[in-house]
Order: C-alpha cells, then sequence, then structure tokens
C-alpha cells in the first residue's frame, strides 16, 4: 500500500476519531471517510475558516504561519492541518 | 439680529465655469462685546475645570424604521470542480481524485500532515485538556441577583385601527407560539371598518402574523386546545363561540348558532379535560355558563345561570367575567362577576340550584383574572377594582391576603407556574407588577412600565420565564424574567404553604369573632324588638340603591359648597381640589354599599 494510504488508514485507527479527510485548495474533497453530503459541508465551511485563520496570524506577524488549527466543540474536535495546496481534516471524539 | 451676506450671480451667468480668484479678507460685520451683558455674569475665580488629552467625542443613538426581513433558503450546487469535471458524473470525480492522489505534491504534503496530526490527535488521547475538574459540587446558587425583567419582542397589530389585545394563549406544545385576540371592548364604540381578525404569532417572527383567524365577529378571548394544538376555540363579542382548525386554514371551523350562544360577549372561554377532547365551556355577561361539545354547536349541553339567590333567574343573575377551572378539580369550577363575587360551582351536583356551591364576595368592582395557585388550589387569586386578593375556599367571607390599593385599574393577573408564592398583576397605567410574597409582601418585588397605554391581558409561559401582555392598542410584549424569579427557592413551598394557611387561619378567627359579635348583637335587639329585626335583614335593592345616591350626592354637594366658601375667603391662592375629591369619592363609596356601587361608579366616568 502506498505510503499516504498507510498513513491515512494509521489516523484514522487511533482511538476516538470519527473520520478523516483530504481537501484541495478549492475546497473538493481528494479522499475521505465521511459520507459526500457532510465531507461536502465540511470541506467547504473549514476552508473558509482556515484561510481566515491563517490571513490573521499573518495579518498580526507577517512572518508568522498558520500550522494547525483545532476546534474544541461540546461534541468533538476538529483538527485541521493546513498545507499550500492540501487541507488534511480529523475529527476526534476526545477521551470520552 | 440677523446676519446676512448676499450672493448675487447674474441669471445668464449660471452654469459658467468658477473662475477662482484671491483677494484681502474683508470685514463684513463687527460685533462689539456688549458690556452690560458682563452685568448678568459673576467672574469666578478659580475655575476647576476638567480637560482630556483625547478627542472629544459625542455620541447619538437612533432608532431606524422597522426593518421588515424574510428568511429564505438558498440551494447550492457542488463547486469548486475545474471545468472540464461535471460534480454529477460518478466517474469523472473519481479519476480526477485519483489523478490528484498520484501527484507527487500531494504524497509530501500528507506525510508530513499526517505526522502532525498524529502528535495532536495522541496528545487528545492521553489527556482531556478541557475536561470539568469539579464537577460533583453543585453549582452555588446565585440568588443574590436583583429581580429583572426585560422585553424581548413586541408584536404590533398589523391593522391600521388599532384594536385591543384581549385576550393571549400560548401554544401548548413548545411554547413558541402565541394566540392573540383582538376586540374593542368599548360598549358600541368600535370604529367603522375595525377588522374582526385575531392572529397567531410565531416567537421567531415578530413582523409578520403566522396565521390569522378571521370570524364574523371580533373575538374577545381565544384559548388553544391543550390536548390538540391545532384547535382553537374562541368566544366571540357577539356572544357565539368559535372553534377553528389551523390545519384547515382561517376561517371558522364550527360555530355555535346565535339563538342558543350567550347575549352578551363571551369573556371566558376554557376548554375541559375530557377523553375526547372536545369539550369546553364558556361563560359571558349576561350570566349564563354554558358547556359546548365541539363537535356539535348548534346548542349547549348544559346551561348554569348564575343566579346566587337559586331562583334562577336570568334577571337576578350575576355576569360572569372571568372563569376558572383547574383540571386536578374537574367537578369544580369558579366563575368572578362583574358584581365583584366570586361563585365557585360543582359540575357534578343533581339539580341545577345545587350547582351554585358558594360565594365570597369582596372586591368592588368586576373581578378581571381569577387563577387557582398551581401548587396550592386551596387558594385562588383574583383581581379586581384596585386591588389583587388571594382566597382560601376555607374562608368564605373575606380573602385571606390582599395587596393594597393601587393608584390605576389592576386588569389581570396570574400565578407564575414554577413559584407557588410569586404572581404577576397588569395595570391600566400599563405597568406589570411581579409579587413575591416570600420577599415582600407590601410591594410588588419588580414594576416595570412595559408600555404607556393600558395593559388587557397577561399569560405566563409555562416554563415561568416568559411572559406576554396585550394593550390596548394591540401590542403585544414578550418578556423575559430574570431566573431568580423563575427557578423553585429552596422551601419556597413549605413556606408558602404555611403563609397560606397561617392567614387561613386568622381570617378564621377573626370570623368567628365577628359572628359572635353579630349573634349578641342580633340576641340584644331580638330582646328589644322582634319585628324589627326581620324587617331589616329583607333586601330591598331599590330603597338601598336610592338611599345610597342621595347620600353620595349630599356629601358631594356639601364639599362642593364648603369649597367655594373656602375659595371666595382665600381667593389670591390657588385651590387644590385633587385631595378633597378624593376624599369624597372615598366617603362617597363607603355609604353607597355594594349593590349601589355600580351606577355610581359609572356616573363619576
Amino acid at each position: 500500500m502506498t505510503p499516504v494510504e498507510e498513513t491515512l488508514k494509521r489516523i484514522q485507527s487511533h482511538k476516538g476519531v470519527i473520520g478523516t479527510m483530504v481537501v484541495n485548495a478549492e475546497g473538493i474533497p481528494i479522499r475521505t471517510t465521511l459520507d459526500n453530503s457532510t465531507t461536502v459541508q465540511y470541506a467547504g465551511l473549514l476552508h473558509h475558516l482556515t484561510m481566515k485563520a491563517k490571513s490573521t496570524v499573518r495579518d498580526i506577524d507577517p512572518q508568522n504561519d498558520l500550522t494547525f488549527l483545532r476546534i474544541r466543540s461540546k461534541k468533538h474536535e476538529i483538527m485541521v492541518a493546513p498545507d499550500k495546496e492540501y487541507l488534511l481534516i480529523v475529527i476526534q471524539n476526545p477521551c470520552e | 439680529m440677523e446676519i446676512v451676506y448676499v450672493y448675487v450671480k447674474k441669471r445668464s451667468e449660471f452654469g459658467k465655469q468658477c473662475n477662482f480668484s484671491d483677494r484681502q479678507a474683508e470685514l463684513n460685520i463687527d460685533i462689539m462685546p456688549n458690556p452690560e451683558l458682563a452685568e448678568q455674569f459673576v467672574e469666578r475665580n478659580p475655575v476647576d475645570t476638567g480637560i482630556q488629552c483625547s478627542i472629544s467625542m459625542s455620541e447619538h443613538e437612533a432608532n431606524s424604521e422597522r426593518f421588515e426581513m424574510e428568511t429564505r433558503g438558498v440551494n447550492h450546487v457542488e463547486g469548486g470542480w475545474p471545468k472540464d469535471v461535471n460534480p454529477l458524473e460518478l466517474e469523472q470525480t473519481i479519476r480526477f481524485r485519483k489523478k490528484v492522489e498520484k501527484d507527487e505534491n500531494y504524497v509530501n504534503a500528507i506525510m508530513q500532515l499526517g505526522s502532525i496530526m498524529e502528535h495532536c490527535i495522541k496528545q487528545n488521547n492521553a489527556i482531556d485538556i478541557y475536561e470539568e475538574y469539579f464537577n460533583d459540587e453543585e453549582a452555588v446558587e446565585v440568588t443574590e441577583e436583583d429581580p429583572s425583567a426585560k422585553t424581548i419582542n413586541v408584536f404590533r397589530d398589523p391593522q391600521e385601527i388599532k384594536r385591543a389585545a384581549t385576550h393571549l394563549s400560548w401554544h401548548p406544545d413548545g411554547n413558541r407560539k402565541l394566540a392573540v385576540a383582538y376586540s374593542c371592548l368599548d360598549f358600541q364604540r368600535a370604529p367603522v371598518g375595525m377588522s374582526s381578525d385575531s392572529y397567531i404569532w410565531d416567537l421567531e417572527n415578530p413582523n409578520k402574523p403566522e396565521l390569522a383567524l378571521k370570524p364574523s365577529s371580533p373575538l374577545v378571548t381565544l384559548e388553544f386546545n391543550p390536548k390538540d394544538s391545532h384547535v382553537l376555540l374562541g368566544g366571540c363579542y357577539n356572544g357565539q363561540i368559535a372553534c377553528w382548525d389551523t390545519r384547515k386554514g382561517s376561517l371558522v371551523a364550527e360555530l355555535s348558532t346565535i339563538e342558543s350562544s350567550h347575549r352578551d360577549p363571551v369573556y371566558g372561554t376554557i376548554w375541559l379535560q375530557s377523553k375526547t377532547g372536545t369539550e369546553c365551556f364558556s361563560a359571558s355577561t349576561d350570566g349564563q355558563v354554558m358547556w359546548w361539545d365541539i363537535r356539535k354547536m348548534s346548542e349547549p349541553t348544559e346551561v348554569v345561570i348564575l343566579d346566587i339567590t337559586k331562583k334562577e333567574q336570568l334577571e337576578n343573575a350575576l355576569g360572569a367575567i372571568s372563569l376558572e377551572f383547574e383540571s386536578t378539580l374537574p367537578t369544580k369550577f369558579m366563575v368572578g362577576t362583574e358584581q365583584g363575587i366570586v361563585i365557585s360551582c360543582n359540575r357534578k351536583a343533581k339539580t341545577s340550584a345545587e350547582k351554585i356551591v358558594c360565594t365570597f364576595p369582596g372586591h368592588h368592582g368586576p373581578i378581571y383574572a381569577l387563577q387557582r395557585n398551581p401548587f396550592y388550589p386551596k387558594n385562588f387569586l383574583t383581581v379586581g377594582d384596585w386591588t389583587a386578593r388571594i382566597w382560601s375556599e376555607d374562608s368564605r367571607e373575606s380573602s385571606i391576603m390582599w395587596t393594597k390599593y393601587h393608584m390605576a385599574y389592576l386588569t389581570d393577573a396570574a400565578w407564575s407556574p414554577v413559584r407557588p408564592a410569586v404572581f404577576f398583576t397588569t395595570r391600566m397605567d400599563g405597568t406589570l407588577d411581579i409579587w413575591d410574597f416570600m420577599f415582600e409582601q407590601c410591594d410588588p418585588t419588580l414594576s416595570l412600565k412595559v408600555c404607556d397605554e393600558a395593559l388587557f391581558c397577561l399569560r405566563v409561559q409555562d416554563n415561568g420565564c416568559l411572559i406576554a401582555c396585550g394593550s390596548q392598542l394591540g401590542t403585544t410584549t414578550l418578556l423575559e424574567v430574570s431566573p431568580g424569579l423563575s427557578t423553585l427557592q429552596r422551601n419556597e413551598k413549605n413556606v408558602a404553604s404555611s403563609m397560606f394557611e397561617r392567614e387561613t387561619r386568622r381570617e378564621k378567627i377573626l370570623e368567628a369573632r365577628h359572628r359572635e359579635m353579630r349573634l349578641k348583637e342580633k340576641g340584644k335587639a331580638e330582646g328589644r324588638d322582634e319585628e324589627q329585626t326581620d324587617e331589616e335583614l329583607a333586601v330591598d335593592l331599590e330603597a338601598l340603591v336610592s338611599k345610597a345616591e342621595e347620600e353620595f350626592f349630599d356629601i358631594i354637594f356639601a364639599e362642593l359648597k364648603k369649597k367655594e366658601a373656602d375659595a371666595i375667603k382665600l381667593t389670591p391662592v390657588p385651590q387644590q381640589p385633587s385631595p378633597e375629591e378624593d376624599q369624597v369619592v372615598e366617603e362617597g363609596e363607603e355609604a353607597a354599599g355594594e349593590e349601589g356601587d355600580e351606577e355610581v361608579e359609572e356616573d363619576l366616568a
């Protein structure tokens, strides 16, 4: 199996992980473990949010950059790892 | 003094381009200081002024016009795909994805992001950084906050000709909707062209009512059916009872026939607890209480005439203004009358005369609201004239607790459904009072001016937090009460019940004493002359009324003459007639007695 697939599989198999997805710069989901409508929703919304967070960090300090975004909500935690062209999104239900 | 400078331009030069030129400054006006004005001022030395080293700014508030908003949904199509890929075609999307996965950038990116992500995931699994540490401890009760209430929303009558909101009813499921009945209660003064519609409002949308109910005559009361939330019952101004089904639309689903309905506006309608959920009863000022089944509205199933002399004469009947029914006591119901008497009745009595169980006199005017305490059904609250009174069923001669006389007439009252010692009252001057008998009994805990016009009705939502009140111009205001007033306090039930019991006992003792005194007097009088006492006891309404009127007018004329005499004596000093007039009114009322009051009050008005 390609190393990419192995990595994604390993991430998905961690305790509490509900879903994993890879989204490209246009918001198109490349790889996902959730159903299509949820994926599309997450992709679109998180893309905007990540862009906003990134621009916020860079506005405050132009030499800084966003490396990771974590959104903790009542039900679970959404983690976004941004890259130049892609976004790796993982939804995890921590501890409990 | 107006300073005017006139600019002159030839008509033929209009529209020409401007030729600007410089010139020396010209002195147009020189206003010299006027030393006489300085005499009006006193020099002050030293002067204490505050200075700030910042820009001086001003704050201004403006309220914009009501903005009508509408909520609509938009349907999106999946986007972001490059032009050559059709998002609906599964093959094309799969192909595109596979292509991306082969890209080297993709592989590197995923490897790198994957490791960062794994780190965070493991972190999450190791420690929950947001865990609640002190879950076991109870939250500290914050009862120190002041009671407060704030307006959340206002629903205005969309009609041009404003009518009063006479009755409110909350939707039984979820309380997201409010039904408001609009009508003009001034006798025969309803303006021409007034609409007879009543509305159901959705709390989220104060701009436009959700549904309009169109009866043939304006509705005085309106109630949701607690069992079936689509069905509504309304009492009309012309005495008919109407029934709606919101699924069927805004026209009346069932209407009672004019001949068998009431002959006066229907002031109280309540749904009954029955297996079919279709039974209701209504009361009106024509002195009748009628039971209906909405499946057959052509005639009432039962009629009771409110004649307290038990002779069932319609002429003697008292007009009913409010109706009370508690589903935990299904055989009993209570009626509040125009004459200030509360009549407690038993529905299951065999003969019609037995239906009327007992009466509770005590108010000087019509009883506009009547409600049992939801926690202690033996105690009930009435509102009429200028006071609110709490009664106990055991004490029939007088109320056990009452508020002081207010400046404005009280129009409606309701108990709080969550706290047994809290109730709300509305007044004709637009004030909403919240009374907390655990806290203070002399004054309302909170008094809010909701609007400038009179408030006619009040309804508390089942959770005790939201209150809706309707005003004379048809504006329904939704208020939220502070949590302190809508959560059950520790020990409140015990304190409230012991308070009611204590007051009931006190009234009983007073009653017993009064009875003793009366018996003693009767005994003395009987010893003297037995015949006289019998005649005196016979109630002759006409004689009493005329006597009361005479006395009243005598007092008024005497006071007026005294006032004139005083005025002649002290001509330059301005008079203050108001306290004297009030005194006159009070004295007159005391002399008139209960029966004469109605006519006397109308004369005053």
